[in-house]
């Protein structure tokens, strides 16, 4: 660098300083230390989707009308020519086929918001099969899962803007779930749509709830999560030298500005290749809205499935049990309510609350800063696994039409076989899981003890032949054998030495019950002690 | 496998192994050898400029292509060549700028110390500290010195910032959910003498249009041109018109007169969420909702034989005019498509309305 310019660079720094004291911001944060690992991208994904989603989001409102009025199309695409569509669509049409870049910026937006919702969700799943909500996370979790759900607001919102028949019945299906809701439902669907379905307010109320309420709520969400993630100072994979109380990594300023940096223009890339390359919802193809028409084999957007496979899924009456029930007079529809609402709600509140459900089975009060190998938290990760199967199941049977076709299935066998996978699968999904990671332990064990094999075949004097092992270095070892070896918690007496009973014992039975789920089966690291007995051994 | 083989050991042992330290730094390529980072320096040039070169081919193909037409294939090349540049703008900075970091600046991993989240004591109670104050300064407390507690501006404060926020609630509220006449629900354009008509042209249709075996999607005569609320009338009136042999139909009891030599007409709308019950399977009478399955059987009057809803799609009373058109002889007799709570009541304003 020149003299100058570090003349110009000093001076500019020093205004600056002067009038906001900068300076002392800039001392704290350049050279913050983060740890290295690919799995730490996950969520860089999920922020650079939604700056892409913010650029191309500012492109399209430039062209976008959301008004309902009923146009006739006179545009550039010459199928739709004389139909009736609404002031939305026919401007959706006129973005694809008559703005030069129009259609680029339309998918690239479309496909970074299924990228964003992925990204959200695969990095909540690595946040938690590493142990990373467990104190001080706790509430950097919850901010997480409320980001996960302004994701899918945001998705669902911007779907349903070019008033395309897809859409369309899509709102249809949100508007027969909200008037399930019992007493309110019928109000409620009243004052989403300003009236009746479809009504000609709904468009821009969604507009303005997709392109200001939500994405501001999740950029302010967005800040503070980051501003937790910098008072934490992020997690650490266990190795030599990583411990609770430290972080060891690579300065933000240079090393993590060119590679985080870099990679919000490699995300933006990629998504710019979906876009450039593979077409995303051609609305053209699908027509205006009109609630008569509708094509079998129709999906909507991956992250709406699981709704929409639990919706499937619920039978109507079983075995001669109906599941709409009538009520001194009012209906109570128990096979809407249960997939659209009391399924996501029971879901969503078991994500957002694990991790206290974690701290009451653990007891354990210490700040956790160095991540668990997902195989030495065999419970956690059997949860997690049971639930991604309960998901996985329920976005199979949203689709289970294709699903059905491809595989040559009977549409119907395969919801039955999915009415009883629900329940089945996720508790042996569960216990399978639970067991690979011990199994995966006891490997570790194994390796810490007799080392790895060398293949080298030594004769003893008495003629006896025997494979010589080698055991592992420190840090191979101290990968395997640093983890917290965690024992149920004791459950104390309910009545205390004076012989009264102890306040809140029910609740400590049950954390104690819980921890014993928990913690009962385990697999303890090597101690010393036990390396050197095998020494002995050979 | 449990810890108790400890008890043998001698007491020499540690009770656990000691963290090794931070693992030995490996040298990179190009922190050895001066020409494989000379390499690297240019690789990532050459990132950058591929950056460049894609920047400028996006700008040309904005300006370059959109000459050669206005028409849909000569748009869509436009925007994919614009989509390529741009990819190539982005990927060449981000490739470059992640090969900079990974093959020529110090990767020498360092250590910073964590502090406990929890603030000193100190810090800790001065904070209390300060908040006693504040309390006591605006009397919310009482004081130890005689400032006297004043527990009914508390109280008042609560109640009037509990219910401040419905004096913008009521109005945007009551304002968003238009007349609130939930009572629209229970009814549709058909009437007495309404002709079915096909959807979505409109002609009308005659008993004998129709053969055994067809199906045809129908909506009530003069909806295509109803200048207000065509698609709230068109989502709640659209039915399906099919003809069976009269042997294979059974008739429901009570509805001997509503279908006419084997034709019948459903309302369309399903009854578990309201999708368009469009799929008529014509060798079982069964009809499917593509959206979630709900299957219906219409020889048995629409029942549900599989699927997500519980109740048959409502039946529209059908009769033969005497020109030879369908017509309706009246509007449904229940609310047509999904369940709500208040399904089975009838506070009705609308009817009187209607009939006035």
């Amino acid at each position: 660098m020149g003299t100058q310019t570090t003349a110009a660079a000093a001076g500019t720094a020093n205004y600056l300083d002067d009038r906001t004291s900068i300076g002392g911001f800039v001392k704290f944060f350049a050279r913050k230390l983060f740890p290295d690992h690919w799995s730490f991208m996950l969520g860089e994904i999920a922020l650079y989707s939604f700056i892409v989603l913010l650029l191309s989001g500012v492109f399209l409102t430039a062209f976008f009308v959301p008004d309902m009025t009923e146009v006739h199309y006179e545009g550039a695409f010459p199928t739709m020519h004389g139909v009736e569509m609404s002031e939305a669509f026919a401007s959706t049409l006129r973005i694809s086929f008559e703005v030069p870049g129009g259609l680029l910026m339309r998918q690239i937006h479309h496909w970074a918001a299924l990228l964003f919702t992925a990204s959200i969700l695969i990095h909540m799943a690595r946040v938690f099969f590493t142990g990373a909500f467990r104190k001080p996370r706790e509430i950097n979790w919850l901010i997480g899962f409320t980001l996960m759900i302004l994701s899918l607001a945001a998705g669902f919102t911007g779907y349903s803007l070019p008033d395309d028949v897809l859409s369309g019945n899509g709102l249809r299906i949100i508007d027969g779930i909200v008037k399930s809701i019992p007493i309110i439902g019928s109000y409620t669907s009243y004052w989403l749509f300003g009236g009746e379905f479809p009504g000609t307010v709904l468009i821009p109320r969604l507009f303005t709830a997709h392109i200001l309420l939500v994405p501001a709520l999740i950029l302010g969400m967005i800040a503070l999560h980051l501003f937790l993630v910098f008072l934490h100072k992020h997690t650490q994979y266990p190795g030599g030298g990583r411990t609770h109380k430290n972080v060891v990594g690579l300065p933000l300023f240079p090393v993590y500005t060119a590679k985080a940096g870099g990679f919000f223009f490699v995300v933006f890339g990629v998504i710019a290749l979906l876009g450039a390359l593979f077409t995303i919802n051609p609305v053209w193809n699908y027509g205006p809205y009109d609630p008569s028409p509708v094509s079998a084999g129709t999906q909507p957007d991956w992250y709406i499935l699981f709704v929409d496979g639990a919706l499937r899924m619920m039978p109507g009456s079983l075995f001669g049990l109906p599941f709409e029930w009538e009520l001194g007079g009012y209906t109570l529809s128990m096979n809407l309510l249960i997939p659209g609402l009391i399924m996501p709600a029971l879901l969503f509140g078991f994500m957002a609350l694990y991790p206290w459900i974690e701290a009451w089975a653990t007891g354990d009060r210490g700040e956790k800063h160095v991540l668990d190998r997902p195989r030495n938290a065999p419970v956690r990760t059997g949860i997690g696994v049971g639930v991604i199967t309960f998901y996985v199941i329920l976005v199979l049977e949203g689709s289970n039409d294709i699903v059905a076709n491809l595989f040559h299935l009977s549409l119907n066998n395969l919801t039955v076989f999915f009415r009883f996978a629900i329940f089945l699968l996720p508790v042996v999904a569960f216990w399978v899981t639970k067991r690979i990671c011990m199994g995966l332990q006891r490997k570790d064990r194994e390796l810490v003890l007799h080392g790895n094999e060398t293949g080298r075949i030594v004769r003893h004097e008495d003629g006896e032949y025997i494979e010589v092992h080698e055991l592992l270095d420190e840090e191979a070892r101290w990968v395997r054998v640093s983890y917290d070896d965690i024992s149920p918690r004791e459950f104390e007496p309910v009545v205390n030495d004076r012989g009264v009973e102890r306040k809140g014992h029910r609740f400590e039975k049950a954390k104690a019950r819980l921890s014993r789920f928990y913690y009962e089966d385990r697999i303890s690291p090597v101690t010393p002690a036990e390396l050197e007995e095998a020494k002995h051994d050979h | 496998m449990s810890n108790n083989d400890q008890d043998q050991t001698e007491n020499t042992t540690p009770e656990s192994f000691e963290d090794p330290g931070q693992p030995y730094h490996r040298p990179r390529l190009a922190d050895k050898d001066p020409k494989a980072a000379k390499r690297a320096e240019r690789q990532v040039a050459v990132l950058f400029g591929i950056s460049v070169i894609g920047t400028i081919m996006a700008i040309w193909a904005y300006f370059g292509l959109r000459d050669m037409g206005d028409d849909v294939a000569s748009i869509q090349q436009t925007n994919t060549m614009i989509g390529l540049g741009v990819v190539l703008s982005m990927l060449g900075i981000g490739f470059g700028a992640i090969h900079w970091a990974k093959t020529l600046m110090r990767d020498h991993e360092m250590v910073e110390e964590r502090h406990p989240l929890r603030s000193s004591d100190e810090n800790r109670a001065e904070a209390i500290q300060k908040l006693k104050d504040g309390v006591e300064d605006s009397g919310i407390g009482a004081g130890p010195d005689g400032v006297p507690r004043r527990g009914l501006l508390k109280g008042s404060l609560i109640t009037a910032l509990a219910i401040a926020p419905l004096a913008l609630l009521v109005p945007q509220i009551g304002n968003m959910g238009g007349d609130w006449n939930i009572s629209k629900f229970r009814h549709t354009m058909w009437k007495q003498g309404t002709r079915l008509a096909r959807d979505p042209d409109g002609s009308l249709i005659k008993a004998s249009d129709v053969t055994i075996g067809s199906a045809f999607h129908v909506i009530p005569d003069g909806l295509a041109t109803l200048e207000h609320d065509r698609l709230e009338e068109k989502s709640k009136a659209v039915v399906l018109l099919i003809r069976m042999d009269p042997r294979d139909l059974k008739i429901q009891p009570g509805r001997e007169d509503w279908s006419f030599d084997g034709i019948v007409a459903y309302s369309k709308i399903c009854t578990h969420v309201g999708c368009p019950v469009a799929l008529d399977e014509q060798q079982t009478h069964h009809l499917l909702c593509p959206c979630h399955q709900s299957t219906f059987d219409v020889a048995d009057g629409a029942k549900v034989v599989f699927g997500p809803a519980k109740r048959p799609l409502p039946q529209l009373p059908i009769a033969i005019d005497d020109e030879g058109y369908i017509i309706a002889q009246r509007d449904f007799e229940e609310p047509v498509g999904p369940s709500y709570w208040d399904r089975l009541k009838s506070g009705d304003t609308t009817s009187e309305e209607v009939a006035a």
